[in-house]
């Protein structure tokens, strides 16, 4: 029982703070937030993508992506759309973007080009996913193409969406921690 | 101050940070590979008809017919950070309408551990050969050619083209629907 209360001794370490030291805890944490913020924002004017890093969502890509997978983004105009590239695209009336293969493409002489998706998983094409009347995508519709891939590591992001209240319990004590723990 | 807390603390991101090097060696360790192999593709018929494709427009678009033969061996791509090979076939051609045309016709999934030779003979394609237009007729530069895209443990997902592809051309001619 006393190494259980024990655990609880840094609690210790708050009454015994000044206010030089209080000071410095809450710039410290706005540190951490900050480069958080900062290194995000960095990754978005580098692969010109307005969400470098997602989350896979849906079975539909297996299995050579499953549930919690970490996808890394690039979105560069220049870089032509090709069959086989895994794009991450929206449609109007869905707010969650969608991880699929591209299956179709076809492009004007002017560049303008409209193309087709269907996931890896599903045995239909994409069009029955589109806005109703949508038949093909195009280029402005992109979030991204998926260049980069780490499995599991999205699972955490899964799971706090799933129980807010896990999400709460997680950000409370990350918070405290990072207030209070004094090197 | 080694309470309990402050030491599960220290084992925990001790290894977190293991296995975070761990995956970044094993990507490291293939990060350089070329994922490079030869191809056979030939096709046994190609014929081309004009048909509507409901599921965009009753407007008839060229819809082309053909079986082929494959010949590919993806067992030297495999290595301790592939976890599945993407396959697939492309027909790419030009027309009036479009500058750059790519079709997918078929593809195939291929594990870590399962057979990775492929052998086709006059086999169909897989989805539709549909034109987005009236082009297929008589165009007599369709290429065939097989790509992978590598889908690694973690890593890079690199896209290649297999080495050899097939050019050949379609009828000038439509074939009556009932053939």
């Amino acid at each position: 029982m006393m190494t259980f209360l024990d655990s609880f001794s840094f609690l210790d370490d708050v009454r015994r703070m000044d206010t030089r030291q209080l000071f410095y805890q809450a710039l410290n944490f706005a540190m951490i937030v900050s480069s958080a913020l900062m290194i995000w924002k960095g990754l978005m004017v580098h692969s010109g993508s307005e969400s470098p890093i997602v989350v896979v969502l849906s079975g539909s890509m297996e299995p050579a992506f499953y549930r919690g997978d970490l996808l890394f983004l690039t979105n560069y105009k220049e870089e032509p759309v090709r069959v086989g590239d895994i794009v991450v695209f929206k449609v109007e009336g869905r707010d969650i973007p969608i991880v699929h293969r591209v299956l179709k493409v076809h492009e004007r002489e002017n560049g303008t080009v409209k193309f087709l998706t269907k996931g890896d998983n599903n045995s239909v094409d994409d069009r029955g996913l589109y806005a109703p009347g949508q038949l093909w995508l195009q280029k402005k519709d992109i979030v991204g193409r998926a260049k980069g891939f780490v499995p599991y590591v999205g699972i955490v992001t899964i799971l706090m969406n799933d129980y807010p209240k896990f999400k709460y319990t997680v950000l409370a004590l990350l918070g405290v921690f990072v207030l209070l723990h004094r090197e | 101050m080694n309470t309990f807390l402050s030491r599960a603390n220290t084992i925990f991101a001790f290894t977190l940070s293991v296995v975070a090097a761990l995956t970044f060696g094993c990507f490291l360790s293939t990060a350089f590979e070329d994922h490079r192999a030869p191809v056979s593709i030939k096709t046994a018929k190609a014929m081309v008809k004009r048909v509507s494709d409901f599921s965009v427009s009753r407007e008839k678009n060229d819809l082309g017919f053909i079986t082929f033969d494959l010949k590919a061996d993806m067992n030297p791509l495999f290595n301790w950070n592939v976890k599945q090979l993407f396959i697939y076939l492309t027909a790419q051609y030009e027309t009036d309408n479009n500058k750059v045309n790519q079709v997918v016709l078929w593809d195939k999934i291929i594990q870590r551990g399962e057979k990775a030779v492929i052998d086709l003979n006059s086999m169909n394609t897989k989805y539709y050969f549909f034109d987005d237009g009236n082009g297929l007729r008589s165009n007599r530069n369709v290429t065939l050619s097989l790509s992978w895209n590598v889908i690694p443990n973690a890593g890079t997902l690199p896209k290649v083209d297999g080495d050899g592809t097939y050019t050949f051309e379609f009828p000038t001619e439509y074939s009556s629907s009932r053939s």
